[in-house]
């Protein structure tokens, strides 16, 4: 063999030596009827994995677009074989400047952005937003429309839980989770368009009130879903609670004390599985909430399998309030008396959607010249709120949900900040998941149960 | 820059914990809180319905409103507030911060503002978070707000601690300038401070010192300016809906 023979070699890296030219390098073989066939034998696994375990560190990206991350959620996993060394949640990618928006339009219209950034809890975005909105006026809604506020936000709280349960037994293989849950939540869905004219982004709370009262056969639907949910509801535990998979995929996983926490800031389910009964609907009640009996579901595991049976406890919890407020309710006004804030409206669906009903127009043009003069105004123009502060937290189905508002005076706000608690207990991942394997990350993100639109607002 | 006082205070120090007065008095060795520079949280108005210039034929051209500054709240504060001033007050002194620290106190629809010097920050959270009377050991939020491109100390940095024990809910509040918005960071001592300072930082251009990584966490890296500052535009544009043209939001009549 010449330096000629092997030029190729040399340039490209191919060997283009003659078949069988040198024979040593190769495995054993024999001849068959299909030709050549080499028996090749090699290392163990166990070696290849050993050398691989504690020099081959590797980084991986997961997400945003991955179907267990909750969303568009990234994660940046630092790995040792199945071992997550490192863990770094990178957000943002769902930004769409709802504070900065909030500042171009008036009070009322407010309301409308920040009942999509949390999307599977409007109502309780609403609810935060026009309590403190109420705060800064000095106004209090009257007590029909705080029940009904209360009822709104329960329903909203089942239908929220529920998505918890379907999201994240989907992410963790279990499909039957995701039909069960996403058949119950229409369930929520479908009565929620009843009550308030929208499946989400209801805009129904308003400042002062709500937009209108609920239709005549309000309290027909409510006793019918509490009951269609008292059969489904245990479905979940015969399905669930006593399944060994299940169990074994959530119980001493995602670990989170109480200390830790607090020092993160996690509350909400998170930190109810830790220990602590702190439920604002209980220790900061607001909306009549001190009137209704119920229990806080609490948890010594600090894990994702408690995180589970509590919001299962939530849901049962959650429909004996709406059972309560059925019973207090009494006719009465559902927005402020003060037409000065009162948005009037009446709402109905019409060809183009939802909007105010064309008697109801008839009526405002037809009444005065003066009173047309101020729908103008109100709805144009806006009201005019007190220079100030106020921050007012409310327990959505995720925790603390704060509004910290300020007005100048304007008619518009001057800031909007939301303390969103998706954002603050995604925080948490790494002190959950460091350590543990690269499944339970997984287990991990699904019992915060974080909504990207809201982490990212 | 935050002014400072001139005298230094003569805090006490034989004061400890033990000495703390039964109720409503203030500890000894510690001065109450008075209106340093009064803070400003507003803009002034002139007119009415956003018109100036010679297209104003509303008559209300002359109506001037002067910019809305938080007033100083004077003893008894009401409710739990004096209860929890006189800890706070008496807390401070044992750590050997002076009272200046605490340029203001505002109290306002029932929540109340200690508005602080930021040298001071750090020391002032560990000592709401680790004193047995205070024990503030949620930090809830953190957030920055914009007061207006002419508002003297613009840029205010807000943090919303909440005492679980007690129940209790405050508001600390440091004032910026635009050209030196820089305060102490106080992940150090609530870790939750984190992301926060990240979103005050990426909003609104606060630059909080001793952060672990202060990058920004909403826009992108490599993005231009502080999205939520009052100069940076909203950037809308126009829309058109049943054949007329509606303007972008931050182009319309602006009422106030």
């Amino acid at each position: 063999m010449t330096t000629s023979d092997r030029l190729a070699d040399a340039t490209t890296g191919t060997d283009t030596t003659p078949e069988g030219a040198d024979s040593v390098g190769y495995a054993a073989h024999r001849e068959t009827t299909e030709g050549r066939v080499y028996t090749v034998s090699g290392g163990d696994w166990d070696d290849v994995l050993s050398d691989a375990a504690h020099d081959e560190r590797m980084v991986i990206n997961m997400g945003p677009q991955h179907p267990s991350t909750h969303g568009v959620l990234r994660l940046v996993l630092e790995m040792e074989g199945e071992t997550v060394t490192q863990l770094r949640s990178v957000i943002g990618y769902l930004h769409t400047g709802i504070e900065k928006n909030c500042e171009y339009r008036t009070w009322t219209q407010g309301v409308t952005f920040v009942t999509r950034m949390d999307y599977l809890a409007p109502l309780s975005n609403e609810m935060g937003y026009c309590l403190a909105v109420e705060k800064l006026l000095g106004i209090e809604a009257p007590r029909r429309a705080q029940l009904l506020r209360v009822l709104l936000l329960e329903l909203n709280r089942i239908g929220s839980h529920l998505v918890y349960i379907a999201t994240g037994g989907m992410e963790l293989g279990a499909t039957t989770a995701m039909t069960l849950g996403f058949r119950e939540r229409e369930e929520v869905l479908h009565l929620l368009e009843h009550l308030t004219g929208l499946r989400m982004n209801h805009a129904f709370i308003r400042p002062g009130g709500l937009a209108q009262d609920m239709p005549e056969d309000f309290h027909e639907a409510v006793t019918e879903f509490c009951k269609v949910m008292d059969e489904r509801l245990p479905l979940y535990d015969k399905l669930f609670t006593g399944q060994p998979i299940w169990r074994n995929r959530l119980k001493g996983v995602g670990y989170l004390p109480v200390d830790a926490c607090l020092a993160l800031g996690v509350t909400g389910p998170v930190l109810r599985s830790a220990g602590l009964p702190w439920d604002l609907r209980k220790v900061e009640p607001y909306s009549c909430y001190d009137e209704f009996e119920f229990d806080v579901p609490t948890s010594n595991d600090a894990d994702c399998w408690a995180r589970y049976l509590i919001r299962v406890e939530e849901m049962h919890q959650s429909l004996r309030i709406v059972r309560q407020v059925l019973k207090k309710l009494e006719p009465g006004p559902v927005m402020v008396e003060d037409k000065k804030i009162a948005w009037p409206a009446q709402l109905s669906i019409s060809s183009d959607g939802m909007g105010n009903s064309l008697e109801h127009v008839r009526k405002i043009m037809g009444q005065s010249m003066e009173s047309l003069i101020h729908h103008f105004k109100l709805v144009t123009e806006g009201f005019h709120v007190p220079p100030g502060q106020v921050y007012v937290p409310v327990e959505s189905p995720r925790g603390e949900l704060g509004y910290h508002l300020v007005s100048d005076g304007g008619t518009r706000p001057l800031r909007v900040h939301v303390r969103e608690p998706s954002f603050v207990n995604l925080q948490s991942m790494p002190a959950m998941s460091e350590g543990g394997l690269v499944a339970d990350v997984i287990a991990a993100i699904a019992s915060i149960d974080p909504v990207m639109g809201g982490v990212d607002r | 820059m935050i002014p400072v006082p001139e005298e230094k205070p003569e805090t006490g120090a034989e004061q400890s914990s033990a000495e703390r007065p039964e109720s409503g008095l203030e500890p000894r060795g510690s001065e109450p809180a008075r209106p340093a520079e009064p803070v400003v949280a507003g803009r002034e108005r002139k007119g009415m319905f956003g018109v100036s210039g010679t297209g104003d034929t509303s008559g209300y051209g002359g109506l001037r409103l002067p910019a809305y500054s938080p007033p100083p709240a004077e003893r008894p504060y009401g409710g739990w507030f004096d209860d929890f001033a006189d800890e706070f007050y008496a807390a401070l002194a044992d750590n050997g911060i002076p009272a200046e620290a605490i340029l203001q106190v505002t109290v306002d629809r029932g929540e109340i503002t200690f508005y602080v010097a930021r040298e001071h920050l750090v020391a002032i959270c560990r000592t709401l978070r680790d004193d047995a009377g205070l024990r503030f050991e949620l930090c809830s939020s953190v957030s920055g707000v914009d007061y207006g491109v002419d508002v003297p100390q613009r840029l205010h940095s807000v943090y919303h601690l909440t005492s679980m024990t007690y129940r209790r809910r405050i508001r600390l509040e440091v004032t910026l300038d635009v050209e030196d918005p820089h305060v102490p960071s106080i992940v150090d001592v609530y870790p939750t401070a984190d992301w926060h300072e990240r979103e005050t930082y990426d909003m609104f251009g606060i630059v909080y010192d001793g952060h672990p990584a202060l990058t920004r966490i909403l826009m992108p890296d490599d993005w231009d300016g502080h999205p939520q500052r009052k100069d940076y535009p909203l950037g809308g544009i126009p829309v058109e809906y049943k054949g007329a043209e509606i303007p972008p939001p931050d182009t319309r009549r602006s009422y106030s």
